[in-house]
């Protein structure tokens, strides 16, 4: 047996205000830490929430922040995370409202994932026979037939943090799913693309792999939205700002070797986008001002014909 | 001390500055770093967005330079870091992807072998330099002062792909680095989180929200001034300060440097000499903060 310390953020929906709680309880070595919250609940106090069901990090219902990251809490052996009694700080998911303790309201985590329409849009009528789906495509989309839905990615998403319009890692990963899987219909795919490139969408993830780092089931949301990102220009929904960042980006690095930091921060909004462009002004006055503007005659790097060339080669093979 | 230098695009274009102060901070220590002028952009992930393969080949090709040099690449940017630590993860752990890969250098003359070792400076002062031997050579100790460190999200995650398992500590390096210095390190929810900077161009409210949280966390925890290891956070956290205080309607006035600047002031480089003049928010008070 070992003793476990547990500083718990506790929500009290009738005075609707949050405190820490903490307590100290004897646990098995092994023990995971959803084992330490339920024997704090079983033997010390009944009025503490959780939600939980299989404890063998299958059903997704246990997830919460453990030390300011999300977990699931079955998943989470206390021998890793505090291997010398150090206190270990239990707060329910962020993104999300808290609706008693360690249990909160998953409802907009849900809505985000019907509005992606998670079904698939199969040819109609249905054809005579079934559509035969080849091995490696569905490979592709293996990792994100993982996802448990516990709300991890979400949790620690910093797009929704400021964002609450932003689709979100879980939903979108699971939009990949559908548009890469080789029996939905050209057309379905293709408003798929048209949808998530509009606000709210693929292009407002930060990239900032915290969804990646916290998945319990490796299926990396981010990756996912980078696969859409891709998609999506490909199937030529390039007029935003996502895409024409992008664009800019590769041509600057493409013809040079390395990034014209000035002429990709204008085409990025496309030169005729004049309100975006006025936005941005003071930023490169202010810059000038400090003698740090990026060179506006960008001079290319030694060797970047050999650049260009493995561009070349790339995009032709 | 000898390295093949990869500064990377925005030291070299809109952060002359961290340039600036990493060469004297480098001839301070005794570091030996051999610039490769020749090497492209990382591709920043925008490019391993559009084509996984085309970043690894252009990363594979700057290793190569390097493994010719028989040099470890020292970083001075999270997001290149970052970028090049996942394209040696893929390159090196699979001799058949790194020779497709490899095709594509074959014509400049050059190969990967797979092994190259690559260190952001903040991993290069606590790993291979050693923070004693940093103590030793402080001539300005920042006491008094107080340090918000920002990480930047490529140095942090994902952990598997950054030698986490090695040496677990990287993930405090900057506050180890500030304490050494003789600063007090401040701790804020922000310091692990991203600056927004990615998103600028294509939400930049959102953008420009993500950055001021950061910056008033670390103000209201105490800070003078926050220090980062990433010129692309810095270009959001600095550059973009003023417009982050219009967006969230409130004063900000956090100053924010660069860790080889933070580095330099210690070794007793003059402010001025490691470019503290030329930040958007003034870093003036700081500087005075620092006892001479
Ligand atoms: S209890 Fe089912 S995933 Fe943790």
């Amino acid at each position: 047996m070992t003793t476990v310390n547990l500083k718990v953020k506790r929500y009290d929906p009738e005075t609707k205000e949050s405190r820490y709680q903490e307590y100290s309880i004897d646990v098995d070595e092994n023990a995971a830490l959803l084992d330490a919250i339920i024997a704090v609940r079983e033997y010390q106090d009944p009025t503490l929430a959780v939600r939980c069901s299989c404890r063998s990090a299958i059903c997704g219902s246990c997830g919460m922040r453990v030390n300011g990251h999300a977990r699931l809490a079955c998943k989470t052996k206390l021998a890793e995370i505090a291997p010398n009694g150090e206190t270990v700080t239990v707060e329910p998911m962020g993104n999300m409202k808290p609706i008693k303790d360690l249990v909160t309201d998953m409802t907009a985590f849900w809505d985000k994932v019907k509005q992606i329409q998670p079904w698939l849009r199969a040819q109609q009528p249905p054809p005579d026979h079934e559509h035969i789906a080849k091995p490696d495509a569905m490979m592709d989309l293996a990792g994100t037939m993982n996802c448990i839905m516990c709300g991890c990615c979400v949790s620690d998403c910093a797009s929704l943090e400021v964002d609450q319009n932003f689709i979100g890692p879980a939903a979108l990963a699971k939009a990949y799913r559908f548009v890469g899987d080789p029996r939905e219909t050209e057309q379905a795919r293709d408003d798929r693309l048209k949808e998530l490139s509009k606000y709210g969408g693929v292009w407002d993830c930060t990239h900032c792999f915290e969804c990646v780092q916290v998945c319990p089931k490796d299926v990396a949301p981010m990756d996912r939205i980078l696969d859409l990102r891709r998609t999506a220009m490909e199937a030529g929904y390039q007029d935003n700002y996502g895409a024409k960042h992008s664009n800019s980006f590769a041509k600057s690095v493409k013809n040079s070797g390395w990034l014209n930091e000035a002429r990709v921060a204008v085409e990025s909004f496309g030169v005729d986008d004049v309100s975006a462009q006025l936005k941005m002004l003071p930023t490169g006055v202010r810059a000038l001002l400090r003698g740090k503007m990026p060179p506006l005659l960008h001079h290319k790097r030694p060797g970047s014909e050999h650049v260009k060339r493995i561009f070349q080669e790339m995009e032709n093979d | 001390m000898r390295y093949a230098y990869y500064p990377g695009c925005v030291a070299q274009g809109g952060a002359p500055e961290l340039f600036q102060a990493m060469k004297l901070v480098g001839e301070r220590l005794g570091f030996s770093l051999e610039h490769l002028k020749e090497a492209a952009c990382t591709g920043a992930g925008v490019l391993q967005e559009r084509d996984p393969e085309l970043g690894d080949a252009l990363n594979a090709r700057t290793f190569a330079m390097a493994e010719r040099r028989g040099l470890p690449i020292m970083t001075i940017c999270s997001t290149c870091q970052g970028v090049m630590s996942q394209a040696n993860h893929r390159l090196t752990k699979d001799a058949n992807y790194r020779e497709f890969i490899n095709q594509y250098l074959k014509p400049e003359g050059l190969e990967y072998q797979g092994d190259v070792e690559i260190k952001h400076f903040m991993w290069v002062l606590v790993e291979d330099y050693g923070l004693d031997r940093l103590k030793e050579q402080v001539k300005r100790p920042l006491t008094g002062v107080a340090l918000a460190p920002f990480y930047g999200c490529y140095v942090l995650r994902p952990t598997s792909q950054l030698g986490y398992d090695e040496h677990p500590e990287r993930g405090t390096y900057l506050e180890q680095i500030i304490t050494a210095l003789g600063g007090v390190a401040v701790d804020f929810e922000g310091k692990s989180r991203c600056c927004g900077f990615p998103i600028l161009t294509m939400n930049r409210d959102n953008s420009l929200k993500m950055a001021g949280k950061h910056l008033l966390d670390a103000k209201g925890q105490g800070a003078d001034v926050m220090v980062t290891p990433c010129p692309l956070c810095h270009l959001n956290l600095d550059g973009q300060q003023p417009e982050a205080e219009k967006i969230l309607k409130t004063q900000i006035n956090l100053p924010v440097i660069h860790l080889p600047q933070m580095v330099g002031l210690a070794l007793g480089l003059e402010p001025r000499a490691v470019g503290l003049n030329r930040h958007i928010t003034s870093a003036r008070r700081f500087a005075a903060k620092v006892p001479a």
